[in-house]
């Protein structure tokens, strides 16, 4: 299904990240596994993905930093000779009601979750304009859509992203670039076992199909939307969430 | 080696597909050569792989016509 195909996941150490690097590659992709600190974590999933048969290396790179950013796309490309698909995953939280947020914690979440997202896409998009083709597939959040209290830094990030997807859509699509958002809504992550019971609790009764989504239910969806049966798709936001927002 | 309009001309019929004799030192890109903004970026591109230098983001915004890319690749060619 992804034969051939180059693919590069931001924070794909752990959590949604891991899940679309290893589905990517269980389709066949050569997939890169970018992390910013959990660099053991990061071996393990490029041990899975080798095993897979595909090829595959992890990067270090903080996607705030342009400059780290730039090197990593620069290796990337220079590897495999081509990046067909880039996944915008790498996130961050720094929960706090607003009277409370700080502005370090505003601005840290801002600038991984959001910018990192602006200077991931700009990195890649040389390459896939020449190659005249490309996938981005950006991670936003049902928060972004329907608010969080607590969340106001996430929040506003992730709603950031939905605007920036629709935006990076319009400007490529003339060069065959394709650029959706998928959201998800309450997963199974290490980031969701921060949230309290009683949170948990709170978002499961807003959860029509009743469950928590798991890893690879998002993953499934990335992989669909950097296949080929997404050709006539772009701009999207799918939400991946139980029903959570309709 | 071509002379540097010559090489600048051939990336523009490629990359624009527009006839080489509408191709002049005095033509704008955007007016009269039918280039979008993205093509521009693209062409800027292009040229940095051809002559092999970085042309920053703000000499390239100053280059709008044929003419003003051949002068700004002759400057940096010494």
């Amino acid at each position: 299904m992804l034969q051939g195909k180059n693919a590069l996941v931001t924070g794909a150490s752990r959590g949604i990240g891991r899940a679309i690097a290893i589905e990517l590659a269980s389709k066949g992709a050569n997939v890169v596994v970018n992390y910013a600190g959990s660099e053991a974590k990061a071996q393990t999933v490029v041990e899975e993905i080798k095993a897979l048969g595909v090829k595959t290396f992890k990067i270090q790179a903080n996607v705030a930093n342009e400059s780290e950013v730039k090197a990593m796309v620069k290796e990337v490309t220079s590897e495999f000779g081509s990046l067909d698909i880039l996944v915008n995953n790498a996130g961050i939280t720094r929960d706090n009601l607003i009277m409370r947020m700080k502005e370090d914690e505003f601005d840290q979440v801002i600038n991984t979750n959001l910018k990192g997202v602006f200077t991931c896409t700009k990195a890649v998009s040389r390459q896939m304009m020449k190659q005249r083709a490309g996938r981005i597939i950006n991670i936003a959040s049902i928060v972004g859509v329907a608010g969080n209290p607590g969340q106001a830094n996430y929040v506003a990030a992730k709603a950031g992203v939905i605007g920036l997807t629709k935006t990076t859509a319009k400007e490529f699509a003339s060069r065959n670039i394709l650029v959706n958002a998928v959201a998800p809504g309450f997963i199974s992550t290490d980031m969701t076992e921060e949230l309290s019971e009683e949170q948990k609790k709170a978002m499961l009764e807003m959860i029509p199909l009743a469950k928590l989504g798991q890893p690879e239910d998002v993953a499934r969806v990335v992989r669909f939307l950097a296949s080929e049966d997404a050709n006539y798709i772009t701009g999207q936001t799918i939400h991946i969430d139980g029903g959570m927002v309709m | 080696m071509a002379d540097v309009f010559d090489r600048v001309k051939a990336i523009i019929v490629d990359r624009l597909d527009v006839e080489e004799e509408k191709i002049t030192l005095e033509a704008s890109f955007k007016d009269d050569l039918e280039a979008d903004s993205l093509d521009v970026v693209e062409l800027v591109m292009e040229l940095e792989d051809e002559f092999d230098m970085e042309i920053a983001d703000e000499e390239a915004e100053k280059i709008n016509t044929v003419g003003d890319a051949v002068n700004y690749i002759n400057s940096k060619q010494s």
